[in-house]
């Protein structure tokens, strides 16, 4: 029964054998205050760089939408009977009329403040357009995350210590076609195979939307659960691949490591090697990983949302750039990029808990 | 290499056994709740919507709301929407588009032409109870002349207002700077004075908070949700009669393959077309017994437009359009190297008119045709003659110009219309024969060349109102740019004295057959220009489930569109299948059974993935050695 009676060898092993960095040198005084001042400095500096990309951000996101050659007024009344007058009229209220710099100087004043001034066609603040379309998609791309996340490692775990196995090649081979498949379509073939059905698969999930539209109290959790599967299968099905191969191929590094063969002539079980040795080490590029894709959960997905009718962010963006309706782009590409930078700096502030290495 | 294949352990295969039930389980739950005399895959969700009594027609649509207010809404979803809430003062008779009575039981000007006088009806009331009269008619048109936010959607039809009054409640008066033909046609929802003068800023009131929304329409908006559906209610007392249907729905599908699939299953009655159902998916559709794809006149007009020389108004000239193409018997060489059959046939697979006049067929009051001796019909030899004429000699396959230069031509496309390049390929074919070089230039957004007037040809194309003013208006010299590359309300550049003149007095003309003899003019002038060529007028292809809707109003009546008509005939009209007789309502379960399996294929989701991640810590090590 060593199983019993060895967890102090094993928190040994891991002290001793984690990683192949040599360790700092012992401190004789005071390592923890130095390596705490130290970290903090870490953390201010990480902070200083998410404040100023996130300012640049603002000034490109300024620029870069005014380089889409278009004039968002005669778009937005393309096809209906305007005179020259009421163009101009537009072009007044929407501040177009004013001179550059002044547009600059004004969206950059109102931004830090957080308003993104008014959506030209929605005629309603940006802000309120985002916080409207933004549980929706976190409620979806959140999911698919938790699960596409969960999944890659399981499998990526499995497929390396099987390493060569049928099940690893089926599984590297399944997860590297489904990562090529164009998700939307996929997401229109489930739509076919599930929703309308075919031969004796029933049409069972609805074809798109996030609701029915007549459903109230826990009803209407399930109805949205219901419309949830479909576009979630889908996520999953593309995202999943990501996480397994970067997770895969970290542990197969791992696995020809010493601290690993001499786990294991301590004695340790196979499983034990595997969870509490290899794939702590293998962990941080899929963490990384992780992290970048959660700062992509906000963006949702364009694609997907369109085949779902799915009534998120992405959706949203792809209106607001087909006017171009210059706030509500805007105020989108900051938010966006907002959350990639915040999950960036998170990572950041996290790793040097994850490996003491980072952060010195 | 130590790693081994250790079987699977006793327990996580019982829970993978477990698994696996409740996935049979679900899908035997799924295969139980369709067979009970349901067609697979085709469970139609009206027929749950019967058992409670009331009828819903579910509309699938591609756009999106941009506001319900009828004063900012712009896109056809909305203003169709302004259309079923509020009344207007005429509407458009759905064989032959002439002013009907809406709000207005009567209309007539004054022998000067200058002051309307419209009889409002005493029959149309509001939905909170209170009586529709000219008053409200009165405010809604003065607040779109004092107020610039207000004016934003419809501001054109009052520009040339002068005073609008109501002496009474029945009558509405409006006094004009100029004639205006459009009298007749003001597409202006008129809105309850009692709701709408709470509103303070309306720039920013979309009218989307509180439901119901008073209206006086044939429906009554009852509910909306951003980018999901706009709901509306059989208004009980309309005028007219109330709707068959007790509730509309306008659904969002984003996707046009994923609305078709939502036609197939039952989840929707109809589907619009963006502007028209793709040939596949039409073909896929007809072979549906209880589909019928529907295919009407279009109201568009699919053209070629050349560069007649960009300029401001004061006449300054910019931009660097092909001087070849200012001379007339070029551009009719171009035009007559058309072959608008093969286009009909192997572009729009049939599904479009061949182009003559400037407006659609569709519009038969002001439609017009070229005489036999005017048509510009497909003739290469003839093309070759005229070139020859204007000074382009054919040498070594190329047309040269006196100053020895080679004819060639660049074309404006749109990169996202699929018709504009194949067009573009045949054109090049045939006008190469011509000895004339194309080049098809495809852009995301062709607006920025277009302005500042740098091509020589683009494809074109406008949908055109029951009233023509405004498409033939985008022709004056009135609405060229103030300043080069400035956007204006021009199309093409075009500005011509005998043009204009014939546009002020179709506009002044109060008799309908006079003034479309005017408009034919004005079509007849711009035919011979050559400064453009109709190629086509692509028809509105959508479909709906036969088994849902028995029968509905098109418009024209006689094989018209369903989608966008001008007025509410469509919605209307509908009646739903079944409502002399039974229908498939044996299907009262389908949406809670679809519930069930959902929530059952959801939790299955859930439960495997927390199964996946718990199996992995709790295997424990004896499993595996």
């Amino acid at each position: 029964m060593t199983a019993d009676s060895t967890p102090a060898l094993v928190k040994q092993a891991d002290a001793d054998t984690d990683g192949p960095a040599p360790a700092a040198p012992p401190a004789a005084r005071g390592p923890r205050a130095r390596n705490t001042k130290a970290y903090l400095k870490y953390v201010a500096t990480k902070i200083v760089g998410a404040a100023v990309s996130l300012f640049a951000v603002l000034v490109t996101s300024f620029f870069l939408f005014r380089l889409i050659p278009s004039d968002p007024v005669k778009q937005m009344t393309g096809g209906r009977p305007v005179s020259a007058e009421q163009l101009e009229s537009l072009r007044r209220q929407f501040g177009l009329d004013q001179p550059m710099w002044q547009q600059f100087t004004s969206y950059v004043g109102d931004a830090l403040t957080g308003d993104f001034g008014t959506s030209f066609q929605f005629h309603a603040p940006v802000m309120d357009k985002i916080t409207e379309a933004l549980p929706a998609t976190l409620l979806l791309t959140g999911t698919a995350y938790v699960l596409y996340s969960a999944l890659g490692i399981w499998l990526g775990t499995r497929t390396a210590w099987r390493n060569g196995s049928k099940s690893d090649r089926f599984n590297t081979a399944l997860a590297l076609t489904l990562y090529s498949v164009p998700a939307f379509w996929l997401g229109l073939l489930l739509i076919i195979v599930f929703s309308v059905g075919v031969g004796p698969i029933p049409g069972m999930f609805p074809t798109g939307g996030l609701e029915s539209g007549n459903e109230t109290g826990f009803a209407y959790v399930l109805d949205v659960a219901h419309h949830m599967v479909l576009p979630v299968i889908t996520l999953v099905a593309v995202g999943y691949a990501q996480t397994l191969l970067v997770m895969r191929s970290s542990l197969l590094d791992e696995m020809g490591s010493d601290y690993l063969t001499t786990a294991r002539a301590k004695g340790l079980r196979d499983d034990t090697v595997r969870r509490r040795h290899a794939v702590p080490n293998a962990m941080l590029p899929t963490f990384t990983l992780m992290f970048v894709n959660l700062g992509h959960v906000v963006a949702g997905q364009i694609l997907v949302e369109t085949v779902f009718s799915w009534p998120g962010l992405g959706g949203l963006f792809y209106q607001g750039l087909s006017v171009p309706d210059l706030p509500l782009v805007q105020g989108l590409f900051f938010v966006f990029a907002t959350a990639v930078i915040l999950a960036n700096t998170l990572a950041d502030l996290l790793y040097p808990l994850l490996d003491p290495r980072v952060g010195r | 290499m130590v790693e081994r294949v250790p079987p699977p352990s006793a327990q996580p295969r019982s829970r993978l056994r477990i698994l696996v039930a409740s996935g049979a389980a679900a899908l035997a739950l799924a295969a139980g709740s369709i067979v009970p005399g349901m067609p697979l895959g085709a469970a139609p969700q009206q027929a749950q919507a019967a058992d409670s009594g009331n009828r819903t027609l579910t509309v699938a649509v591609a756009q999106s709301v941009d506001s319900l207010s009828p004063f900012l809404a712009q896109k056809l979803l909305s203003t169709s929407v302004s259309r079923l809430m509020y009344d207007f003062l005429t509407n458009y008779d759905p064989k032959d588009n002439h002013a009907v009575p809406g709000l207005a039981t009567k209309w007539e000007p004054s022998a000067d032409k200058l002051t309307w006088t419209y009889t409002i009806r005493s029959n149309s009331k509001w939905s909170d109870g209170q009586q529709a009269t000219a008053e409200d008619a009165a405010w809604t048109f003065n607040k779109m002349m004092t107020d610039e936010a207000a004016a934003q959607a419809n501001g054109s039809f009052v520009t040339n207002f002068k005073k609008v009054t109501a002496p009474s409640p029945t009558q509405l008066v409006i006094e004009l700077k100029e004639p205006q033909a459009t009298m007749a046609a003001l597409d202006v929802p008129i809105v309850p004075k009692h709701v709408w003068e709470k509103v303070k800023d309306f720039s920013k009131f979309n009218n989307d908070k509180d439901f119901p929304v008073v209206g006086n329409g044939p429906f009554v908006l009852s509910d909306y949700k951003v980018d999901q559906y706009v709901k509306l209610k059989a208004n009980k007392d309309f005028w007219r009669g109330k709707p068959k249907f007790d509730e509309l729905v306008f659904k969002t599908y984003k996707d046009q393959d994923a609305a078709v699939a939502a036609l197939r299953k039952g989840e929707v009655s109809f589907v619009a077309g963006s502007p028209a159902l793709t040939p596949a998916q039409a073909a896929s559709l007809k072979g549906d017994a209880n589909i019928k794809v529907n295919e009407g006149p279009g109201r568009r007009f699919f053209a070629l437009a050349t560069n007649p020389g960009a300029q401001t108004k004061d006449g300054k000239k910019f931009g660097n359009g092909n001087k070849a193409l200012l001379d007339q018997k070029v551009r009719q060489a171009l035009f007559l190297s058309i072959d608008r059959k093969t286009i009909i046939d192997k572009v729009f697979q049939g599904h479009a008119v061949e182009g003559q006049g400037y407006i659609p067929p569709r519009f038969s009051e002001y439609a017009w045709q070229p005489s036999a001796t005017q048509s510009l019909a497909y003739d290469p030899a003839k093309a070759g003659k005229l070139l020859d004429q204007a000074g382009y000699e054919l040498k070594d396959g190329k047309r040269v110009g006196k100053d020895g230069k080679a004819l060639d031509l660049r074309i404006l496309c749109h990169a996202t219309d699929p018709n504009d390049k194949a067009i573009g390929k045949y054109l090049k074919e045939w006008w190469g024969k011509l000895g004339v070089g194309l080049k098809v230039d495809c852009l995301d957004d062709v607006s920025v060349p277009w302005y500042a007037g740098e091509y020589d040809l683009a494809f074109d194309g406008w949908s055109v109102n029951p009233d023509p003013d405004f498409v033939l208006g985008i022709h004056t010299c009135a609405a060229l740019p103030i300043k080069a590359k400035a956007s204006a309300s021009t199309d093409n550049f075009i500005c011509d004295k005998s043009y204009d003149e014939l546009y002020k007095k179709q506009l002044a003309e109060y008799d309908p057959a006079k003034r479309a003899d005017l408009v034919g003019q004005m079509q007849s002038w711009l035919y011979d220009s050559g400064y453009m060529s109709v190629i086509a007028y692509p028809n509105a292809v959508e479909a709906y489930r036969t088994d849902q809707i028995k029968s509905i109003t098109t418009m024209p009546e006689a094989a018209g569109n369903i989608y966008g008509q001008d007025g509410y005939w469509s919605w209307w009209s509908a009646v739903p299948a079944g409502s002399d007789g039974g229908d498939g309502d044996s299907d009262s379960g389908s949406s809670s059974t679809g519930l069930v399996i959902g929530i059952v294929v959801a939790v299955v989701v859930l439960a495997g993935g927390g199964f996946l991640i718990s199996r992995r810590r709790r295997t424990t090590a004896d499993e595996r050695e």
